[in-house]
């Protein structure tokens, strides 16, 4: 008995609060835009019997997924999101691999104080991480000044609300996420094998490519995964760092919802996106299974 | 090994440099005199001064607060119910789905999230404000705390419980005696890190709030979004501080509480 109240209070609570809205964004995305409060149509009414029922179900349809096919904006924003996900996963890659290298070769006292300087801005708002580029990257912010102070350039770049201004955001914000499991893989590293590599002949480089970099890979793909996933329904990053041209589809569902008031397409665009993160989030735990059976 | 060379120490430099410039020039930035937020004209404290009278952030801080408490508080307590099931309960019918609900929520773009609660609640005439963002907060927090309590419950001895079983404890008894101070630690860090993410989740809060509950990252993004703002500097000092202090104390904790706990467990070992 105790048991079951056990299982069943987190389980009703998932079903109520997580499994039973979804269902509800897929009717709705079958549904259609109406000028009713709520906003669509048609509404299932049970007091009516079976009849009203039937007639429930053979009222929705497929339309505003016809619709986002028509629409350009829509597929575009898709793969605009995923375009943007990709390349700032590999900047952010580029730009992590190096820091969590140096971490696992700093002295090893060194390395809680060093962790805790990467988990530390994790622990920080989101959002004034995101603003605090603002005030940067604007065309009289800091980065213009001292670009222009140095006289790389004679007049203010612009890159606030550029795509080049959300991919800095997303590096800046993504990254701990980055670091740490490279971290870990780094710091399990056996140095004796770089040693053994460098007996046999290799040059410090090709030890690094040969030795490190594979000995590194689980790390590297589950950093990437931590920062890909999340990426594409970003929201926040694009609305405040990117301009009109910057297309994300987390953005597009906002505002399809917030200003055009069209529920049925904004459901529609999330059960699209959800169906295009399967697929990384299936490939990401296959990871992870491989590296948990492979540690035990 | 110790191969620190030139290399490692300019890629930690320019690393820490970038992750931490951004939040050293804001917070110098908010003791700016000159309401330009790009020029500097003088040390001066006036936006905090405007910030404390400004009564729309004063409760949008409080709504935060009184959600972010309530809210980690629920989720602590399912999240680890949820954990203790998923690691202890062995199997019953519907567990894969259990596990998949569990793990969802994590990988769930906010937007998503947000989108299908506010559905929910329209759908079942609830009306927005602050128990409609505490029940979204709770859901998606109480999956980040049962997978930080499951990670240490797998970790530790079930043979623990099973002796406190045999010696005539109750399965509570047993769990509040034996399990809960081996697991406290997992605990405290998942209701703070469920805490943190409630404090700081603008998304699934604008979604699901009404009129009567705007939250802090609510009005910080509306202000925000037309421009950088001096006042928002202040705050966001404010919060940063309270940030670092905290997990500067909270690691202190545990170093400390580590350096007790190895220090107890030689005293055992060592023969009498």
């Amino acid at each position: 008995m105790r048991r079951f109240v056990l299982i069943a209070v987190p389980y009703l609570w998932l079903v109520a609060l997580f499994l039973i809205p979804f269902v509800i964004v897929l009717k709705i995305a079958l549904s259609d835009v109406a000028l009713a409060r709520p906003p669509y149509l048609p509404q299932l009414d049970i007091t009516g019997g079976w009849d009203s029922i039937r007639t429930f179900f053979s009222e929705l349809d497929f339309e505003n997924f016809w619709f986002l096919t028509t629409d350009d904006l829509y597929w575009k924003a898709y793969l605009s999101s995923l375009q943007i996900a990709l390349f700032s996963t590999t900047l952010t890659l580029l730009v992590g691999y190096p820091i969590a290298y140096g971490m696992a070769r700093a002295a090893p006292e060194w390395r809680p104080t060093l962790l805790m300087l990467v988990i530390l801005p994790f622990w920080t708002s989101f959002l004034i991480r995101v603003y605090a580029w603002m005030g940067i990257l604007s065309n009289e912010g800091l980065l213009n000044q001292f670009l222009l102070w140095l006289g790389v350039i004679n007049e203010p770049l612009t890159i606030l609300n550029t795509n080049a201004a959300v991919y800095i955001g997303i590096v800046y914000t993504y990254l701990p996420f980055m670091i740490l499991p490279i971290y870990s893989a780094l710091e399990r590293m056996d140095d004796s094998l770089l040693e053994a590599a460098e007996d046999l002949g290799c040059s410090r480089l090709s030890a690094f490519w040969l030795v490190t970099i594979p000995l590194s890979k689980n790390g590297i793909i589950a950093g990437c995964f931590l920062v890909f996933i999340p990426v594409i329904g970003e929201f926040v990053i694009p609305s405040l760092l990117g301009g009109s041209g910057t297309l994300m589809i987390g953005k597009v569902l906002w505002e399809e919802f917030f200003s055009n008031r069209d529920w049925p397409v904004a459901s529609a665009v999330a059960v699209i996106l959800l169906l295009i993160l399967v697929i990384p989030i299936i490939l990401f735990q296959r990871n992870e299974q491989k590296q948990r059976e492979a540690e035990g | 090994m110790t191969r620190f060379s030139w290399f490692n120490a300019t890629a930690l430099t320019l690393g820490f440099a970038f992750l931490y410039m951004p939040m050293i020039i804001l917070v110098i930035y908010s003791f700016n005199a000159s309401k330009l937020v790009t020029v500097w004209a003088g040390f001066s404290t006036q936006w905090y001064g405007e910030l404390l009278r400004n009564e729309e952030f004063l409760s949008a801080a409080w709504v935060t607060l009184k959600v972010a408490v309530m809210s980690s508080t629920i989720a602590t307590v399912l999240g680890t119910m949820a954990a203790y099931v998923l690691v202890r309960a062995g199997r019953f019918s519907g567990r894969t789905l259990f596990s998949g609900m569990i793990y969802a929520p994590l990988v769930m773009p906010e937007v998503i999230t947000g989108l299908s609660l506010l559905l929910l609640f329209i759908g079942i005439g609830l009306d927005r404000g602050v128990l409609t963002i505490v029940l979204a907060h709770t859901t998606f927090s109480m999956c980040y705390v049962s997978v930080v309590v499951s990670s240490r419950l797998v970790s530790f001895d079930k043979s623990l419980e099973e002796a406190a079983l045999d010696l005539g404890c109750s399965p509570f008894e047993a769990f509040r005696l034996v399990t809960l101070p081996i697991i406290a630690p997992a605990v405290i860090s998942g209701w703070l890190l469920a805490f943190t993410l409630s404090l700081d989740d603008l998304v699934i809060a604008s979604f699901t709030t009404g009129p009567s509950a705007t939250t802090l990252p609510i009005k910080i993004f509306s202000a925000v979004r037309l421009g950088v703002s001096p006042e928002i500097n202040a705050l966001s000092t404010i919060m940063i501080g309270i940030v670092t202090v905290g997990v500067i104390t909270a690691s202190l904790i545990t170093k400390q509480a580590a350096v007790r706990q190895a220090r107890e467990e030689r005293m055992a070992e060592r023969p009498a």
